[in-house]
Parts: C-alpha cells; structure tokens; sequence
C-alpha cells in the first residue's frame, strides 16, 4: 500500500546499468510489416506453385498464354524498370540525407516515374491476355492463380506510388527537410520490399511456371 | 502515499465530471493505450456473452433427444457464430487488450509504439466484429437463403463455395474476419516494436516480465499465421464473388488445400489464445506463492521453442482426410514434441508453488483452477495426436471436450484469474472476494459438469455439430448433464458480472499495490495516470519493485 509513484533506481544502491535498446521503432515496425507481407505472398505463391500443372484439360496452360501474348521480352524489360527504381530510391534517401533537396527531388521523380512504367506494362501485359487471349480469372486455376499473385503485387506496387508521391508533392511545396531523411528511408525499406517480391514473383510465375 | 493530482484521472469522489457527450468523444477519438486496453476487454467481453448465448441454445437444444426448439439451419448458424465468436471476437480481443494495457507499463514505458495504429487496430476489430453479426440482417442477399454463416469456424471448402452456400453469409464470415484479423495484425506489430524498442533503462531481455516475453512469442506468431489466414480468405472470396477456382473441385481446385491453409494458420491460432493464459498465471502464480517464478529461463526457452514448433504441428487437425501414413507420422511426431515445452511450464507452475507461502485470493484460485483444467485438456491433446486413436474420435464430442479443456478450462480461466489480479489496478477498486470465491466454484463445477461428459459421449460415437439425436444411443444422460451444467455456469458469469457493478460503484479503494507484487505496473497509482510514471523507471532485476521493498536483499544480486 505505500509504494510510491517513484523509480526504484532512487532509493538502492544501482549495479550497472545496462545499455538503452538499440534499435529504432520505426525501423522495428516496418521490418514487422515487411515480414506479414512476406507471409502474405509465400502463401499466395505456394498455391500458384501448388496448382501449376493441374489445369483441366483443354484450358490455356501458362506456356501457351505467357509465350505468346505477353511476350517474355515485355516483363524482363518493365521488371528491369522496377529493379533499377530501387537503385534511385536509394540515391535520393542518400541525397536528403546530405540535404541535397534538388538531387533528392530528382532521384525521387526518377522512382516514381520508373514505378509508373511497370506499373503501365502490367497494365498493357493485362490488356492483351484478357482482351486478346480471353484469359480471365474464371478461365481457369491459371488465370485464378495468375492474377491474384501478379494483382496483388501489382496492388502494393500501387500503394507504394500514392506514398511516393505523397512525398514527391511535399517535397514541391517544401515541406520535406533533412530531418525527415530516417522516415524517408522507411519508406524507401517498404520499395524494396515491393520490389523483392517481384524477384520472387517473376521466377515462379515467368521462368519457374513456364 | 503521495497525493498529487493527476491529469487525466478522475478518482470518482467530488472530482468534475465531463458531460457524457464529451466523455464519450474523450473514448472514442483516444490512443491511450490503457483505454484501448479497457475498451478491448470490455468489448470481448460483451462478446463472450453473446458467444455464451449461443452455446447456452444449443445445449438447450441437446438437452433430450429429438428436440425441436431449433431447426437444423439455425443450429448450423449458431456453432459456427459460437466458434467463430469465441475465438477472433472474444479471445483475441481480449489477449489483445491485456497486452495493451499491461506491457507498456510492466517495461516502463508510456504507451505502445504507435498509438494512433493501435486505435486503427482496435476499430478494425470492433467493425470486423459488428460487420460479422450484421450478417443476421443483411446476409439474405438475392437468394433469399441468407442469414448467419453456417459452414463452421473453419468454413472448409467446398462447402463455403457459391454452388453450396447461396447468399452472401459466407462473405460476411471472410470479411469480417479479415477485417478484424487485419487490426490483429497491425496489434501484433504494435507490440513486437513495443518489447524490442521501449524497454525501460536496465531491462534487458532477460530481465523483462514473462507476461512481457509470453506477448512477444504472441506476437510474432500473430504476425506470421495471421496473413496466410487472410491470403486464403482472400482467394475464397476471389471464388465466391469473381468466379476464381482455387478451392472449387469442378474448376480443378482443392479442398484438401484449404485445409492446409485453414490450419497452418489454425494452429499456431490455438497458441496465440493459450500464450496469454500462460502469461497471465506466469504472473499470478509467483506473486501469491511469495516466490520468485521457478525456472525463468527455462520458461522463456520453453515459450520460445512452443512458438518454433507451433507452426509445424497442423496436420493433427487433418488426420482422418487420409493423407499419407508418412506425412501423419511426422504431425503426430511434431505434435508430441510440442507437450514437452508445454510440459515443462507446467513443472516450473507447480515448482513456483511448492514450498511456497499460497495465498488463495481469487486470482490464485482460477490459476489453480487453469493448471488442473489445463492439464487434462493438455493430456487429451496427446491423446488425440496419436494417429489411431484420433481416428476413432475424430469430429467427435470428445475432440469438443478436449478443446473446451484447453480453451475455457485453460483460457477462460486464466482471463478470468487476470480479470481479478489486475482490475484493482486498471480501477482503483478492489472486487469482491466473496462473489469472486462463489464465482469460482460455481464455473468450476458448472464446467466440468458441461464438458466432462461430453468426453464420455465423444467415445460412445456421438458426432459433433449434429442438432438431434436418437434416444436410443445411450447418449442422454451424458447430453443432460452437459446441459445443467450449463446453467451453473451461467450462474457463475452473473456472479462476475454482480461483482464487477457492485465493486465499480461501492468496491474498497486498492491503493496503488494492495497485492504486494513485484512489477512495474505496481509501482504507479491506480488506475495509472495517462502518462503511466512520472520519472522513467531504472530496473536492475526481474522484480523491480521487491529491490525497491527491500533495499537490504535486493535480487540484483542473485540474478
């Protein structure tokens, strides 16, 4: 009944005191999240793994639609598109981390303009299997599997680029300082992330699946 | 006992009060943690009554052979709300809410990491949750063959698929949950960054609460079984609404997948519920026993490894589908792997109690009640992981027995035990001994009465989720007793809820630490102030507050 509000530090005699957390909550955080997404994807892409193979006859495979419509050459490029956005998010965190806001403005309108492209690629690969090739997500557990994990992806691809240009706005108006540079980089975590998961995307779906 | 005012703290007696339209503002638009805290319990809670409304109908209806009171539609409704309920509406809300309120003040910190995502994270829930019952009402869809769910917690496939389940109840389980399920998430996060990141000066991991380290493992789980749970729910609802083939055998998909992916997720879920009952009497247990946890490294290693293994045991729930002797051999093998860490908790439980001082106040009584209940249900666990015997009772009242063990022996229990330690510190009020001591017996008895049975009329072959029964089974007795048993417990929830009124509005003042305990939630008033401690704590033991009693033997020295 008579403990009082008080730490215990102030009334014993203290052994050493141990050294304060090392890590940055937000650091912490998005690695969380970039974690749950993970486990999102892994299981989105064991079942396109798991149905590979299991159409019913007499329905588009994978070779059939992803050899001619979307033209192997198409993805490798855009996919070259995102993977190098990467490169620039990181030249731009490392320009406002130095303060440089023109060379940070530029890197970041380089990512997002790189993220766009892919983003119109899929749109256009889309385009030509659903309007040319007749493959939608009723076709079969291909076209089911297919534009759920690709969609999907494209969807955090989405996400990513109303946040970057959240960024991209305020920078313009000057609301974005050297002091924002850690938070900047969390985001510039959360690209990569999209980004990684392409590398897993492209291999099942596009070398793997065909 | 100090006396400043505190900011944010009303004590009740003559203190100003706000008009009720802005206290309800100050509620809702909060992102204290220990109002989140309060509103996650008190909402699961509620839950757990309707849950419990639901259970108490169909036992009604079990009570004798060839009852009518329910149509096989409605009884279909009310064990899937019943399960789906009692899992994601009342013991994660609940789980959740304990950890909001009591982590952030056992590691001496002012709130979570995030404060406006734990708020997020609790509108999810609560929204998830409301848009799950609102399925009573909007579910009829064009069919007209709506209403409630009716697939069962775990919803298999096909069944949930548009061909069988017409109307939109189906929906309304996915999104619901997935709703509620993506607040979890944001929860889990918020608590892993929490533990890792905020710890008070001196506490290092090994020196953090076990309710702390319990909630970590919690978490990561959390964070890894919950999205495969919403990246299937999302490939179902791909089925029902776009048409997609994932779980829909004429499209060449598979049922036995969702299985798969149902209970990767489903397991580790059990765990994520029994973590927390493990955290709280890990709490309550060394605190009345007057003795340090026995084992506390071993209690952190065995924690550690029931999460590692948790995620590797699903297929126990499958064995009767069929699949390999092989791949069974190996889930029943992981299955008995996970009793030991278990096992081993028990042993250090029991170990904290012997030789010591055992004050059986209310919170120690249901954490008795939780390692006996616990403990059989534990003990039926390994009974069912083996292959041949759960071939033989599988989907059976004896599997509905042995979870109840597990679920309401084991959690409800605990929750009930942590209810009664730590609502002194969340209101400043004592509750009642007395009520609390009825209370106890009266669940205690009324469970057993209710779930016992139900082992017995598991082996006599009765299936679970059936609405009637013929008279000539042999199966009426052991379905009465389950049924009067129900309204013991009934007795004994209307006890609590006696208790918490009553203590709320005349209960004795608690004073800031009235059960001499040893954590930093202690050392602060009650209820804590909105910034929880005045000065940052310093800690140099695992029981910070029995250094600051007892200058002269402080257990630095012996850590």
């Amino acid at each position: 009944m008579s403990a009082t509000p008080t730490s215990p530090a102030t009334t014993i005699l203290s052994p050493p005191e141990a050294a304060p957390q090392a890590m940055d909550s937000g650091k912490c955080g998005m690695l969380c999240l970039i974690c749950s997404e993970i486990t999102f994807f892994g299981t989105l892409l064991a079942v396109y793994l798991f149905y590979l193979g299991k159409d019913l006859p007499g329905t588009p495979t994978p070779t059939e639609v992803l050899e001619v419509s979307a033209a192997p050459m198409k993805v490798v490029f855009n996919s070259i598109f995102l993977l190098t956005s990467s490169i620039w998010i990181t030249l731009a965190v490392r320009a406002l981390r130095k303060g440089a806001m023109g060379a940070f403005a530029f890197w970041w309108f380089l990512t997002i303009l790189f993220g766009a492209e892919f983003l119109v690629g899929t749109g256009m690969e889309w385009y030509g299997m659903i309007a040319e090739q007749g493959l939608t997500i009723r076709t079969n557990l291909f076209g089911s599997g297919f534009y759920t994990v690709v969609g999907f992806h494209a969807a955090h691809v989405t996400i990513g680029l109303i946040l970057l240009s959240l960024v991209f706005v305020l920078t313009l108006l000057g609301f974005m300082h050297k002091r924002h540079a850690e938070k900047i980089e969390l985001l510039s975590w959360y690209w990569h992330f999209v980004d990684g998961i392409w590398i897993a995307v492209f291999t099942i779906v596009y070398i793997i699946g065909r | 006992m100090t006396t400043l005012p505190q900011p944010g703290h009303a004590d009740g007696q003559g203190a100003f009060r706000a008009p009720f339209l802005s206290r309800m503002h100050e509620w809702i638009a909060t992102a204290d943690h220990k109002k989140l805290g309060v509103m996650y319990v008190t909402t699961g809670l509620i839950f757990f009554l309707i849950g419990g409304l639901e259970a108490t109908m169909m036992r009604w209806q079990l009570a004798v052979p060839g009852n009518t009171i329910l149509s096989p539609e409605d009884f279909n409704r009310l064990f899937t709300m019943h399960g789906t309920t009692m899992v994601f509406l009342v013991g994660m809300p609940i789980l959740l809410g304990v950890a909001n309120y009591f982590v952030p003040l056992q590691i001496g910190a002012r709130d979570l990491a995030f404060p406006r995502l734990n708020a997020f994270g609790f509108w999810l829930f609560l929204f998830g949750g409301l848009l799950l019952y609102f399925s009573y009402f909007g579910a009829q869809g064009l069919y007209g063959m709506g209403s409630a769910p009716d697939v069962g917690w775990f919803a298999y496939a096909p069944l949930t698929e548009r061909t069988y389940s017409r109307g939109h109840s189906t929906d309304y389980w996915i999104l619901g949950l997935l709703v509620s399920s993506f607040g979890s998430i944001a929860t889990g996060i918020n608590l892993i960054t929490t533990i890792l990141t905020m710890r008070c000066r001196g506490m290092t991991l090994m020196k953090m609460p076990l309710l702390v380290w319990l909630m970590l493992i919690d978490a990561i789980l959390i964070m890894i079984a919950m999205p495969p749970l919403a990246a299937a729910q999302v490939m179902l609802l791909f089925d029902r609404l776009m048409g997609a083939h994932f779980f829909d055998p004429q499209g060449g998909g598979s049922a036995v997948l969702w299985q798969n992916l149902f209970w990767f997720f489903g397991h580790p879920e059990v765990y994520i519920l029994i973590l927390p009952a493990f955290a709280y009497v890990s709490e309550i247990i060394p605190v009345f026993c007057r003795k340090v946890i026995f084992g506390y490294p071993l209690m952190v290693a065995a924690t550690v490894s029931i999460g590692f293994i948790s995620l590797g045991v699903w297929v126990h729930h499958m064995f009767a589908l069929g699949l390999s002797p092989m791949v069974n051999t190996i889930f029943m093998g992981s299955t008995f792997l996970i009793a030991i860490p278990t096992g081993i908790k028990m042993f250090n439980w029991v170990g904290t109690m012997f030789g010591g001082k055992i004050r059986f106040d209310t919170p120690m009584l249901f954490s008795t009640g939780f390692l006996a209940m616990f403990l059989i249900g534990g003990l039926t666990g390994v009974m069912l992981a083996t292959v041949p015997f759960d071939w033989q009772v599988s989907d059976s009242y004896f599997v509905v027995g042995h979870f109840h063990y597990v679920l309401f022996g084991g959690l409800v229990f605990s929750i009930f035990a942590a209810i009664y330690y730590w609502f002194p510190k969340v209101t400043g009020k004592m509750l009642s001994e007395k009520l609390g001591k009825c209370q106890f017996w009266l669940l205690f008895i009324g469970f057993n009465l209710t779930f016992g049975p139900m082992h017995v009329s598991g082996m006599l072959g009765m299936p679970r989720r059936i609405y009637t029964y013929h008279a000539d089974r042999g199966w009426e007795l052991w379905n009465m007793l389950s049924s009067i048993g129900v309204l013991i417990q009934i007795a004994g929830v209307l006890f609590f809820a006696w208790n918490v009124f009553r203590s709320l509005r005349s209960g004795k003042d608690a004073g800031a630490d009235p059960w001499d305990a040893w954590t930093l939630e202690w050392s602060t008033t009650s209820p804590p102030p909105e910034y929880n401690f005045e000065e940052e704590p310093v800690v140099h033991s695992r029981r910070p507050l029995w250094d600051l009693k007892h200058p002269e033997d402080p257990d630095w020295k012996y850590e």
